[in-house]
């Protein structure tokens, strides 16, 4: 079998990188070249072969250019309520003229904004497809939310995607939030075509002093999309960083979600929920590193998977043998609705400290079958049934969204891909 | 109320208290502030009573009675309160119940009948009000699976049920976003009488907006090296430590 | 010396509380074990031929078997030829009544706090007495005869009802199913009988009492409990032991049969003699418990609290047979000083829309080490099995073990099976907290303890319950801090 390698696949698009940011690039490359695309066992895409699936999906190993996106397209995907900032990027670049600007906020492309530490946080020697970000993507955005400011409404990162003959897109955000700051985003990726294209997206998070972050995000990529994403982030002392990743449809699918608590009394919080059906493949590896004393993680990700989909869940918690007084916790829950639909779930706990308190668990099993009876049996046809519950089961993970207009939507949008509404 | 004089405690051998003098009289507010590793939390624990700090040197007199001569729960049943940095969690011991062994062993030492459980919740139900919170929270086991708020929080809705004369309030800010900052600042500030202390320990200025010291002192290296007003506060959250820093390191190399 | 050792040292200075022993005239079998005694033995009881030759048999597969050593306890071998086997106190004619019975032996029941005099007791509670290797008492049995409950020493049932134990005796634990089994089937003394008739509940709590009195005896005691269908009773099971240097065998088994909707819940609260705080002496408890839910929507619920003896070797397990049937454990297993405890449980799934639970709570002080294994086993026929296991260990100290080992075997893809474990350490900073908010040392270790282990206790039977936690607050009271 003819496997991708290094060389061949994504040279020209290394080739022809802009020239902004330069040194971090080359290193990028070097670092992207030494390794390569991770190879068919490797542990860490061990279930997820996205080098094989490059292959037989992407013909044209380019940028994919962006394409125009007009106000009413913006209009159509903005969830009811919705009362924020918008900033808008077409396959994978930002589009000032049609985004609003946050009040009191930096908004920049990252070409402006050169000092950039890029690869500090999300560094490219941890993931090959990281690495080719750094060193290849054509521009990206920076935020920097000053000290002290809370923004009051919520910041909407629309990104549409569209690449016709199967193109790459390599967003790239930096984040920065000011000590005691206050701000959450919502990172939506929609394409309303169901093209293959490749996103290898890389966003870079960092949380001052007391400051709280939150980053949700919903997946809605083509049915026939590749995509790799690296969210990492670096939060400091007092601070408190949530995520919330709704996955519901793409090709392959694999969220690589790295949190660094490195002040103590900090709060890390990953949430996540995977519906899936057809044969869509979507892997959540999350990270978290404990380096310091007094600090607390939770962890909570569902799965609910149809026809011959796949989830794959790897939780991995560190906790450095400095880090006393460490709370981790981390739960994995899968219902299979069908016999072809798989799971495969490894929650890892890796504990060097020993005044800790940790705990884990995953489970895997279909729909309570008494439960649907009793429903059955006070005349609730099955279709709804079965929606009332899985929306029960998916139903813990949403409320972890803050954010009114975008629970709703998600609420809403999961309701709906269950099959009834109630 | 209190009167600490040439406090010297140490942990392991290492010194880190070396001579701390501070008056507090009934009705005031002191906030004592200091770079990280200054000793403000050590503080707040000495006098509380942990015991992994030996005291070394100096005395404290409460409402006339040595402090340091009392066990841990004693001192909490003098009137003593230490909102703590870091809550603790109790599993399988709900709030409720918690509180209500502390409140009617406090009681008792105090010679006041125990409170039966019809009147405790009533208390309980008045106090609640104070720092918004929910009952259910209550009848959870005490802070597991809380968040950093609702930590702090509880520390203060216990603090509203035990009545203490003298509250030390340690870092009970940190981790707290806006929102929650006022209702826990807005708690302690209804709890404030004429007869009863506060000592706030942080390291940011801003709790101090929400609730105003009558009286600020900087810690560094184990000693009360500046004292002033809450403007000192300000200018510190201005300047950073720094300058103190360099005042007091030039001081003590001559 | 930090606060933590210091208190751990005044903990290690607790006397055990049931320590003492009594003098008085035994009839004792000569040490050793050879068919001889057997035959002594089963004379002595005035059994039937069969259950003799049932015993020759056991015997003979003791003898081919070789003593597991897969369990994380490490204790010397014990010498079987140096045992006694049979220890009974002289009583110069058989007690026809409660009245009856040498007042010296009640006396001993009345310092463990076991009343065996009817009045006395609360109403609640029917209970059989077991010194070393005899029953002594049983109350209540005539209040029981009338609902046509059978329960009785386990060497009267073979004289009274000999049909019931044939057909149980072996059935539930077969004398193959392990070394310490068949030296129970081998030389097994006394114990108690309890037969549920169909249909009926048992208005009382049943429980046996047992205490180990004499020196150099092994106890080797026999339960069986059965409960026809429709049935329900709640069984409970106490034991203590004198204080003394060398170790001291306690090889039981327990079998409990439940029909078609019966339910049998089966508590014991475990307190034999620990050994001292050196880890010299104590009890070897090498026990096994084993209940099988035969008939559909039975039900069999194990709860033990386990705080004594010096080395722990059990596994209550259920074999879930009948379809929708449930079996259940709950577990607090404390070690403190030198004690070992490997325990846990086994929930065997066969029947269809089988469920099982499993909490177990493990708290370890001193130089303890506190194993947990468990296995849920779920057969190829058994579809939609469910299983939830939650296995805590509490540390307490930095001497201490704690280890997990579950088992999970599963063969029919429609099983759903949950395993949650935690690890804490109690600290002195819990200590420090409740101190702060104005509460004694003393009753915040009781607090943070029973916190701890409420699930389980909260399956015990009130009075067992309160007794639990009485004494999970003195074996462990100081070793917080």
């Amino acid at each position: 079998m003819s496997t991708l390698t290094k060389q061949d696949t994504f040279q020209s698009l290394l080739d022809s990188a802009s020239s902004s940011f330069a040194p971090i690039r080359t290193q990028a490359k070097e670092t992207y070249l030494t390794q390569g695309l991770p190879a068919l066992k490797e542990e860490e895409y061990k279930f997820t072969s996205i080098a094989k699936k490059l292959e037989s999906k992407i013909q044209e190993f380019k940028s994919a250019l962006p394409f125009a996106v007009s106000k009413e397209d913006i209009e159509s995907v903005l969830f009811e309520g919705f009362d924020g900032d918008v900033l808008v990027f077409s396959n994978g670049k930002y589009l000032p003229e049609l985004s609003t600007s946050p009040e009191g906020i930096t908004v920049s492309s990252l070409s402006q904004a050169e000092n950039t530490p890029l690869g500090s946080i999300a560094k490219p020697e941890k993931d090959a497809f990281s690495a080719l970000n750094l060193a290849s993507f054509s521009d990206g955005l920076f935020i920097s939310v000053p000290k002290k400011q809370k923004v009051e409404k919520p910041i909407l990162l629309i990104s549409f995607n569209q690449a016709n003959s199967g193109q790459v897109i390599q967003p790239r955000v930096w984040i920065e939030a000011g000590d005691f700051s206050e701000v959450t985003f919502i990172d939506h990726s929609i394409s309303q075509t169901e093209d293959p294209y490749f996103v290898n997206k890389v966003v870079e998070i960092k949380g001052g002093l007391n400051s709280h972050v939150n980053y949700y995000r919903l997946q809605n990529e083509s049915k026939n999309a590749i995509e790799v994403s690296n969210i990492h982030t670096d939060i400091f002392q007092d601070s408190r960083f949530t995520s919330v990743n709704l996955s519901l449809s793409g090709d392959m699918v694999r969220n690589n979600l790295t949190l660094n608590l490195l002040g103590s009394n900090s709060e890390g919080n990953m949430y996540g929920v995977y519906l899936l059906n057809g044969k869509t493949h979507v892997d959540n590896h999350t990270n978290v590193d404990h380096t310091i004393p007094h600090a607390e993680s939770n962890e909570l990700y569902k799965g609910i998977l149809a026809d011959q989909s796949r989830g794959v869940f790897n939780g991995k918690i560190f906790v450095r043998q400095d880090a006393q007084k460490t709370n981790a916790f981390q739960q994995n829950n899968n219902i299979l609705l069908s016999e072809d639909a798989i799971v495969n779930t490894k929650p890892q706990l890796e504990i060097w400290a020993d005044d800790v308190k940790c705990s884990h668990g995953c489970t895997v099993g279909q729909l309570d079958e008494e439960a649907l009876f009793y429903l059955k049996a006070r005349g609730i046809d099955k279709n709804t049934a079965t929606g009332l519950l899985l929306y029960a089961f998916a139903g813990e993970v949403l409320e972890k969204i803050e954010e009114e207009s975008f629970r709703s939507y998600a609420i809403s949008l999961i309701q709906e891909r269950l099959g009834s509404k109630f | 109320m209190l009167s600490i004089k040439n406090l010297h405690a140490s942990v392991e051998g290492t010194p880190i208290l070396r001579g701390i003098n501070l008056e507090v009289k009934a009705g005031e507010v002191h906030a004592i502030m200091g770079p990280n590793g200054s000793g403000k939390s050590t503080l707040a624990s000495v006098l509380a009573g942990r015991e992994e700090y030996e005291v070394t040197e100096g005395e404290v007199i409460f409402q006339g009675k040595e402090l340091l001569e009392m066990a841990p729960e004693d001192r909490a049943r003098e009137g003593v309160f230490l909102a703590f940095q870091y809550p603790v969690e109790i599993p399988g011991v709900s709030s409720t119940n918690f509180l209500r062994t502390a409140l009617n062993q406090v009681r008792e030492y105090r010679g006041q009948e125990p409170l039966d459980a019809v009147k405790f919740l009533t208390l309980m139900k008045e106090k609640m009000k104070l720092v918004e919170i929910d009952q259910k929270l209550l009848s959870r086991s005490l802070n597991e699976g809380f968040s950093g708020g609702e930590k702090k929080r509880n520390e203060i809705f216990q603090m509203a049920m035990l009545e203490p004369t003298l509250s030390i309030l340690d870092e009970t800010d940190s981790g707290l976003d806006i929102d929650a900052l006022r209702i826990v600042s807005n708690g302690v500030n209804k709890l404030k009488s004429d007869k009863t202390a506060t000592i706030v320990v942080t390291h940011y200025q801003r709790l101090l907006d929400y609730i105003v010291p009558d009286f600020v002192h900087v810690l560094y290296k184990g000693r009360i090296v500046k004292s002033g007003t809450k403007d000192l506060a300000l200018e510190l959250e201005e300047k950073g430590y720094d300058w103190i820093k360099e005042e007091v390191d030039s001081a003590t190399a001559v | 010396m930090s606060k933590d050792n210091q208190i751990l040292e005044e903990l290690t200075s607790k006397e055990y509380e049931h320590g003492w022993s009594v003098n008085f005239e035994a009839d004792e079998a000569p040490a050793g074990l050879n068919e001889g005694i057997i035959r002594w033995i089963s004379a002595k009881k005035e059994e039937p031929e069969w259950l003799l030759e049932w015993r020759l048999k056991a015997f003979k597969t003791w003898q081919s078997m070789k003593e597991p050593e897969w369990a994380n306890v490490h204790y010397p071998k014990v010498d079987f030829q140096a045992l006694k086997y049979y220890s009974a106190p002289k009583q110069t004619k058989k007690p026809k009544s409660l009245d009856e019975i040498d007042p010296e032996l009640l006396a001993i029941y009345e310092r463990l706090g076991i009343s065996l005099n009817e009045q006395k007791r609360l109403q609640g509670i029917a209970v059989d007495a077991v010194l070393d290797s005899v029953s002594v008492a049983t109350t209540f049995k005539g209040t029981l005869a009338k609902l046509g409950i059978v329960f009785c020493s386990f060497s009267e049932a073979v004289k009274e009802h000999p049909e019931l134990v044939k057909k149980y005796l072996g059935s539930v634990v077969p004398m193959t199913d392990n070394y310490y089994a068949a030296l129970n089937s081998a030389v097994f003394s006394d114990g108690s009988f309890c037969y549920i008739p169909k249909g009926v509940r048992c208005p009382m709590e049943l429980s046996t009492y047992f205490r180990i009195n004499a020196a150099n005896t092994g106890q080797f005691e026999r339960t069986l409990i059965v409960a026809e269908d429709e049935s329900y009773v709640s069984y409970l099971e106490g034991c203590t032991a004198p204080q003394r240097d060398e170790n001291q065998l306690h090889a039981a088994v327990v079998e409990i049969y439940a029909g078609a909707h019966a339910e049998v819940k089966y508590s014991t609260v475990q307190n034999w003699f620990p050994g001292d705080k050196e880890g010299k002496g104590g009890i070897y408890n090498f026990v096994t418990k084993r209940g099988i839910c035969a008939g559909d929507h039975s039900k069999i619920s194990w709860t033990q609290v386990e705080t004594g003896s010096a080395v722990t070797w059990k596994y209550p397990s259920c074999i879930l047979k009948g379809d929708y049937s449930i079996g259940e454990f709950y577990s607090v297993a404390v070690t403190n000083n030198y004690q070992q405890a490997d325990t846990g449980t086994k929930m065997i799934h066969i029947g269809k829309n089988t469920k099982s639970r499993i909490v177990s709570k493990g708290i370890s002080a001193g130089k303890s080490q506190n194993s947990y294994r468990g296995q849920v086993q779920v057969m190829k026929r058994a579809d939609n099995a469910r299983n939830f296991s939650q296995c805590d260990s509490l540390l307490m100290g930095d001497q201490c073990g704690a280890h997990t080992f579950p088992y999970i075997d599963i063969n029919n893809s429609s099983a759903q099976v949950e395993h949650e474990a935690t690890t804490s350490k109690i600290g002195e900073d819990q200590i420090f907290y409740c101190n702060q908010r104005g509460i004694a040392t003393e009753d915040a270790v009781a607090l943070i303890v029973n916190g701890y282990a409420k699930e389980v206790l909260n399956q015990l039977p009130m009075e067992f319950a309160v007794e639990a936690q009485k004494l999970l607050a003195l074996t462990l009271e100081g070793s917080v801090g």
